[in-house]
C-alpha cells in the first residue's frame, strides 16, 4: 500500500517516466485480439456518450418545423445563430440573465469557498492547535452529509429572516466546502515542506503572508480541484434554487430551462429554446474544464489515493 | 445526483478507530493566524451545515395542533409523532425500496464500467487515450437536469432520433422509467468515476508490474491481481459517493414528471420531502429528511466498514 501514500509530486514524475516508457514497454506482447477488443469497447462506449450531445447540437442548427422532418442526426438549414437570436430576446432576454446568475453563483462561490476551505485545511494541516482532529472529524462528517438533506431546513431558516427569494439564498450555502477542507488538508501536508514555513518566519514574514505568496502556490492543483468541483456542484445545484427562488430573474440557468420545459405543452415553442439553451448552458463548463485540465487531474489523484 | 465531491475516503480518519493521543497541555504557537484560517470556514459551516441540521431535528419533533377545522394553526411539541407518521408512511418505503433497487443495479454497472474503462486506459492496449478520456468526461459537464431534458427527448416516441428502438420500447413507462433515469445518472458520471479510478491507477509506480511481467503475466492477470487490489480505496470512494447520490436523487425524476406520468411526487425519497414540505408539512417532511439523512450515513458508512474488512483479509 505504500505506492499509494506518496506525495502527488512523487506520483506525477512516475507518470512522467511512464510516458516516456511506453513507446516500448517491455514483457509480453499484447495479443492482436486483445487489441481490437479494447478499442472496439471504447469505440462503442464513445457513440454512447457523445452521441445525446451531438443529437442536442444538431436539434440546436434547425428551426422547429425542421426538427421533426428531417434526419434527427443530420444537419439541414443552418439556423443555429438564428435560434440562438430568439431565444437572447425571448421574454427580455431571460436566459442571458439565468446564464449571468449561475455564473455569478457558482464563480464567485466557487472562488471564495476554496478560500475559506484551504485556509482552512492549510492550518489543519500545518497547525497544532486543541480540538484539531476533533474538527477536522466533524467536517469529514460534513461530506457525507447531502446537500438536499440540508435544503429544507435551510429554506425554513431563512424564511424565518426573510431571506428566501434572495440572490443570498442560493449564495450563502454554496460557500461551504467540507471536501475542499479534506482535499486541501491532505495536500497540503503533503506539498508544503514545513521547512519552507520556517524558512518564511526566519524571513520575517508573517504566517498570514506565508500563507498567501508561498504555500498558496504549492497548494495550487488541489485548489483548482476544489474550485472546479464547488463550480460544478454550485452550477448543477437545483434542489436549494427549486425551493428557495420564486422570482425568475434570480434563477439560474438549470432551474429556468427546468421551468421552461415544464411548460413546453402550453406552449409548444419553448421546446425549441429548452434545446438551444440547453445546448449552450453546457459550453462554459466544458471550456473550463478543458482550460484547467491539467491542474485538476494532479489534484483529484491526490484526493482518491489517500 | 448531489455534488460531486469526493471523499470521506480517508478512512483512517473517518473511522472513530483511533482514539486521540491523551491531550498533553500544548503550547499553541500563532493562535491569531489559526483564528484567521479556521474562523471563516468554521463560522459558516456553523451557519449552514450544523444549525440546519439542528434545525431539521427540531422541527421534526413539532406538531401542528388547530382549533376546530379552520381555527388558527400552532405548533407544539409533539415528541416523536412524526417519526411514528414516517414509518407508518406506506409509499415512503416505496420510495426507498425504489431508489434501492436503482441503486443496487446502477451502482455496480456504472462503477463497473468505470473501472473497466479505467484499466483500459492504463493498458499499452489503446490509442488515442487523450481523446476517450475527453469524450467520456464530456457527459460530467452536463447539469443532471439538462442531462435530464435532453434524455427525455431521446426518449420521447415521436422526437427521438431512435425511432426504430423508441417506438418499439416505452422507456417511460412505469415499467422501465426507473431504468431509464438509471441510463441517465450512469451516463453523466461514469467518466467522472472512470478519472477517479484512473488518477489513482497512475499513481502506481510502474516498477511494481515488472515482476509480474517478467514472471510472464499478460494485462490481465496484472489489472485483476495488482492494479484492483491497489486501487481499492479510489473504488470504495466512488462507491460511497454513488451512494449518496442514489439516495438523494432529485433533480432527473423531476424532469421526468414532465414526460412521464408513471413518476409520481412521491417516486424517489427526495421527491417526497419537496412535495410534503410544499403542502406544506414542514414538520414530516423534516423528518423524511433526518431520516433519510440518516439512512444515507449508515449506508456508506457501513460499506466502508464492509469492504475495509474485505480488504484486510
Amino acid at each position: 500500500m505504500s505506492a499509494l501514500t506518496e506525495s502527488p509530486a512523487v506520483s506525477r514524475a512516475s507518470k512522467r517516466a511512464r510516458n516516456a516508457a511506453n513507446p516500448a514497454p517491455k514483457g509480453p506482447k499484447e495479443s492482436p485480439l486483445a487489441r481490437v477488443g479494447a478499442m472496439t469497447v471504447m469505440l462503442v462506449f464513445t457513440l454512447y456518450f457523445l452521441i445525446p450531445i451531438w443529437w442536442l447540437f444538431i436539434a440546436g442548427t434547425k428551426s422547429s418545423g425542421q426538427f421533426t422532418s428531417t434526419n434527427p442526426l443530420w444537419f439541414a438549414d443552418f439556423n443555429l445563430f438564428a435560434n440562438i437570436g430568439n431565444l437572447v430576446a425571448y421574454r427580455d432576454g431571460v436566459f442571458l440573465k439565468w446564464m449571468l446568475n449561475s455564473a455569478l453563483y457558482a464563480g464567485a462561490g466557487a472562488l471564495l469557498a476554496t478560500l475559506f476551505a484551504g485556509m482552512a485545511g492549510y492550518a489543519l494541516a500545518k497547525y497544532r492547535f486543541p480540538g484539531r482532529e476533533l474538527l477536522f472529524n466533524i467536517v469529514l462528517g460534513g461530506v457525507l452529509v447531502p446537500a438536499t438533506a440540508l435544503a429544507l431546513p435551510l429554506f425554513l431558516i431563512f424564511s424565518q429572516v426573510s431571506l428566501t427569494n434572495t440572490f443570498w439564498a442560493v449564495f450563502l450555502p454554496s460557500l461551504v466546502s467540507p471536501f475542499g477542507v479534506y482535499l486541501t488538508r491532505i495536500f497540503a501536508a503533503a506539498s508544503v515542506p514545513d521547512e519552507l514555513i520556517e524558512a518564511a518566519r526566519l524571513d520575517g514574514a508573517g504566517e498570514v503572508r506565508t500563507f498567501f505568496t508561498v504555500s498558496v502556490k504549492l497548494m495550487f492543483p488541489a485548489l483548482v480541484t476544489v474550485f472546479l468541483f464547488q463550480f460544478v456542484a454550485i452550477w448543477n445545484n437545483f434542489f436549494l434554487p427549486l425551493i428557495m427562488l420564486r422570482d425568475e430573474t434570480l434563477f439560474p440557468v438549470t432551474l429556468g430551462l427546468y421551468a421552461w420545459n415544464s411548460q413546453v405543452n402550453q406552449i409548444p415553442e419553448l421546446r425549441g429554446y429548452v434545446l438551444i439553451g440547453a445546448l449552450l448552458s453546457i459550453i462554459p463548463l466544458i471550456i473550463l474544464f478543458l482550460l484547467l485540465q491539467r491542474f485538476w487531474r494532479n489534484g483529484l489523484g491526490a484526493g482518491s489515493v489517500k | 445526483m448531489s455534488a460531486p465531491a469526493l471523499p470521506a475516503a480517508d478512512a483512517r480518519s473517518a473511522a472513530p478507530r483511533s482514539p486521540a493521543p491523551k491531550p498533553r497541555k500544548i503550547k499553541v504557537a500563532h493562535p491569531r493566524a489559526i483564528a484567521v484560517f479556521i474562523v471563516p470556514f468554521a463560522v459558516l459551516f456553523t451557519l449552514f451545515y450544523l444549525i440546519p441540521i439542528g434545525y431539521a431535528i427540531y422541527q421534526s419533533l413539532l406538531v401542528v395542533e388547530r382549533d376546530g377545522t379552520f381555527g388558527k394553526a400552532t405548533q407544539v411539541f409533539g415528541g416523536l409523532t412524526q417519526y411514528i407518521a414516517v414509518f407508518q408512511n406506506g409509499p415512503f418505503w416505496e420510495s426507498i425500496g425504489r431508489v434501492l433497487a436503482f441503486g443496487v443495479v446502477q451502482v455496480p454497472v456504472m462503477l463497473g464500467l468505470a473501472l473497466l474503462f479505467a484499466l483500459l486506459l492504463d493498458s499499452p492496449l489503446l490509442r488515442g487515450k487523450r481523446f476517450f478520456r475527453l469524450a467520456f468526461f464530456v457527459p460530467y459537464a452536463v447539469p443532471g437536469v439538462i442531462a435530464a431534458i435532453m434524455w427525455g427527448f431521446l426518449y420521447s416516441p415521436n422526437l427521438s432520433p431512435f425511432t426504430a428502438l423508441t417506438s418499439n420500447i416505452s422507456f417511460l413507462s412505469a415499467d422501465l422509467v426507473l431504468w431509464a433515469i438509471a441510463n441517465v445518472v450512469t451516463w453523466v458520471y461514469v467518466g467522472y468515476n472512470m478519472l477517479i479510478i484512473y488518477s489513482a491507477l497512475l499513481a502506481i509506480p510502474t516498477e511494481i508490474y515488472e515482476a509480474a511481467r517478467l514472471d510472464g503475466a499478460g494485462q490481465f492477470r496484472i489489472a485483476w491481481s495488482i492494479k484492483i487490489p491497489l486501487i481499492m480505496p479510489a473504488i470504495v470512494l466512488t462507491g460511497i459517493f454513488s451512494i449518496i447520490g442514489t439516495l438523494q436523487l432529485l433533480a432527473e425524476p423531476q424532469v421526468f414528471r414532465t414526460f412521464s406520468s408513471a413518476v409520481t411526487s412521491t417516486f424517489t425519497p427526495n421527491l417526497m420531502v419537496y412535495s410534503t414540505s410544499s403542502i406544506p408539512n414542514v414538520s414530516l417532511a423534516a423528518a423524511f429528511s433526518v431520516v433519510l439523512a440518516l439512512a444515507t450515513f449508515v449506508l456508506s458508512f457501513s460499506f466502508l466498514k464492509f469492504t475495509q474488512r474485505k480488504e484486510g483479509k
